[in-house]
């Protein structure tokens, strides 16, 4: 290989100039192309940001306008509809995801840092629980939740958003907890550290980027979920992706406020996403993608 | 860099279990216990439930109650056409999204790996429809976007001689899934690209130095070695989309006709609008049994894609 590797180099360093221009050009190109791509990509979003800010009037017409005079109105109107479903959102989704670190670091602890015995058996069932269709239960999970009395009620959505997370934070939890480094570890039992000083101590202080965004990742799909709100709620617990649906009204002009609707529904999501870009990669792949 | 975690654990804390007292045992179990009951409780028995009811008959919209009826709701579930419509609209509109997602992700992936001018805005650009909540999704899709009067897609394909045409009547169960793919191609190319970047660099210079060709280089190294995450995130995919029901619920309801009423919506269906709480319960244990069958076959995918197997006993 050494052999064929030098005279081709050194070919390389006395490239002739035009040949060095068609490269740069070639990679100029591929990122006009990137940026085409990625223009193309986000420009529903945009419409929606955009349609958010017309007046209804100019939001249904043809051609569709890009130049407008921009109104706040329909921001009002979600500010002024939005309080009982924001709050059940944010009390559903908070909740959930404390509950899911609570539950989930000792979890993760048993399965990585001082494994009990058949450890894999239970990262897989624990993993095999997301693969089961919540939606085949969806009857009887209605007809238990009526005879809890629980139904409508903020604490089943809870209950069921911990569940959904929970498998999702150990392992991803569990991955974080693996990059402890064994030094630290060892050192902290032989000063006699028991179990809850080792977590504390020594392994919630490393791993705490990691626990954010697991919880990040939590955030995200508890905000978004729409199949156990519909089915379980009505009122006392309704969340934001059902206030976006009843900002379509059966009739009259409406894409200019559902259009500000789901950008507000959207936005805290996408911020969130945005901000941790990084960890959400080892979130979805659940720990497996560094 | 980035690598596939391993699933084992360094090997002397194997070896020691087998020396442990029934005391040291409960102690090591014992944090892992709330979150192992929590979660078979609220996830097992549920289905538990399903199984018991899938043999009664009950209609929640009356006061007759559930009383037993053997196997006949099953026996409606493999004689309806409704069912076996549904089952097939689930696995087509699942497969197509998730293999046109990740062909694009991988196309997107390599982009996104050269070099090039505001690279971290365009992958910002890219992941946004992933963080786009899926019901805000699918109504900006069904109504500024897709509208047949005013809708932003058919201003833009009027040069090309598209005009005012009725996507979610015309083209509904492509319109669905073209909700699906936008939503999942930024997945798709995250992990692709985790990938890509996880890649030795010197093998690569090695590859251009001995002359070797973009494509044969993908083909030769590259695609090898992004097996494993091309299969994680088709796994990962699966289990997300097949489960898609707001895009349905929101676009189209299920029509026109049942043209794009998937596993999930009919289930919906079931208990929303007939009230059949023995029919949906039967229709989801057979749903069940099904995905326990895909599921262990997705599992092992799993347990290799972790490197369970080589690191393992």
């Amino acid at each position: 290989m050494t052999a064929s590797a030098l005279p081709a180099r050194a070919v390389k360093a006395r490239e002739p100039r035009p040949q060095r221009a068609r490269e740069m050009a070639g990679n100029v190109g591929w990122g006009v192309l990137a940026w085409v791509v990625g223009i193309a990509f986000f420009l529903p979003v945009l419409w929606m940001v955009l349609t958010a800010f017309k007046p209804e009037s100019a939001a249904q017409t043809w051609p569709p306008k890009f130049i407008f005079s921009p109104t706040l109105a329909q921001f009002r109107l979600v500010f002024s509809g939005w309080g009982p479903f924001v709050t059940h959102s944010l009390i559903a989704t908070t909740v959930s995801t404390l509950l899911v670190l609570l539950l989930g670091v000792p979890a993760a602890y048993a399965l990585s840092v001082r494994p009990v015995p058949h450890w894999r058996d239970g990262l897989f069932f624990f993993i095999s629980t997301k693969m089961l269709p919540i939606v085949a239960a969806i009857g009887p999970l209605y007809v238990i939740a009526l005879h809890a009395h629980l139904l409508d009620s903020i604490w089943l959505l809870i209950i069921l958003y911990t569940a959904m997370n929970l498998p999702l934070a150990i392992w991803m939890i569990r991955s974080f907890m693996l990059e402890v480094p064994r030094e630290l570890l060892e050192a902290a039992r032989l000063d006699g550290a028991g179990r809850i000083r080792e977590i504390n101590g020594v392994i919630l202080p490393i791993i705490s980027p990691g626990l954010v965004s697991t919880a990040l990742i939590c955030v995200i799909f508890a905000w978004n979920e729409l199949f156990l709100a519909l089915n379980l709620t009505i009122t006392n617990a309704a969340t934001m992706p059902m206030f976006l649906i009843s900002s379509v009204p059966q009739e009259g002009l409406y894409l200019a406020h559902l259009s500000a609707a789901a950008t507000v529904a959207s936005i805290p999501v996408i911020l969130v996403g945005w901000i941790a870009q990084r960890s959400l990669v080892r979130g979805l792949s659940m720990g497996a993608i560094k | 860099m980035t690598v596939l975690e391993d699933l084992a654990p360094p090997p002397e804390v194997e070896v020691r279990l087998h020396t442990l007292s029934r005391r040291e045992r409960w102690q090591l179990r014992l944090p892992l216990l709330p979150a192992l009951i929590y979660t078979i409780v609220v996830t097992q028995i549920p289905f538990l439930v399903t199984l018991w009811y899938s043999f009664q008959s009950y209609f929640w919209n009356t006061t007759a109650g559930a009383h037993f009826n053997g196997l006949s709701n099953y026996k409606t579930v493999f004689t309806s056409p409704a069912f076996r419509g549904s089952l097939v609209r689930s696995v087509v509109m699942t497969a197509t999204a998730v293999i046109v997602a990740m062909l694009l992700g991988v196309a997107f992936a390599v982009l996104l790996d050269r070099k090039f001018f505001g690279r971290g805005v365009v992958r910002t650009l890219i992941i946004t429809p992933f963080l786009v909540m899926p019901a805000a999704a699918a109504l900006v899709w069904a109504g500024p976007m897709l509208d047949p009067n005013f809708g932003l897609v058919n201003w833009l394909l009027q040069p090309f001689g598209v005009h005012h045409v009725a996507w979610l009547s015309t083209h509904a169960l492509g319109s669905v899934i073209l909700v699906m793919i936008w939503q999942w191609t930024p997945f798709m190319t995250l992990i692709v690209l985790a990938g890509l970047q996880g890649q030795p660099a010197d093998t690569l210079e090695a590859a251009k130095v001995d002359g070797a060709g973009a494509l044969a280089t993908f083909r030769e190294l590259t695609f090898p070695h992004l097996r494993p995450y091309i299969e994680l995130g088709i796994l990962l995919g699966s289990i997300y989309l097949v489960n898609v029901f707001d895009a349905v619920r929101l676009m189209t309801n299920g029509g026109p006709g049942t043209a794009t009423t998937n596993l999930p919506f009919y289930l919906f269906q079931q208990v929303n609008n007939a009230f059949d709480i023995g029919g949906a319960a039967a229709t989801g244990v057979v749903t069940v049994i099904l995905t326990i069958i895909v599921a262990t076959f997705a599992l092992r995918m799993f347990a290799r894609v972790f490197q369970f197997e080589e690191a393992g006993a």
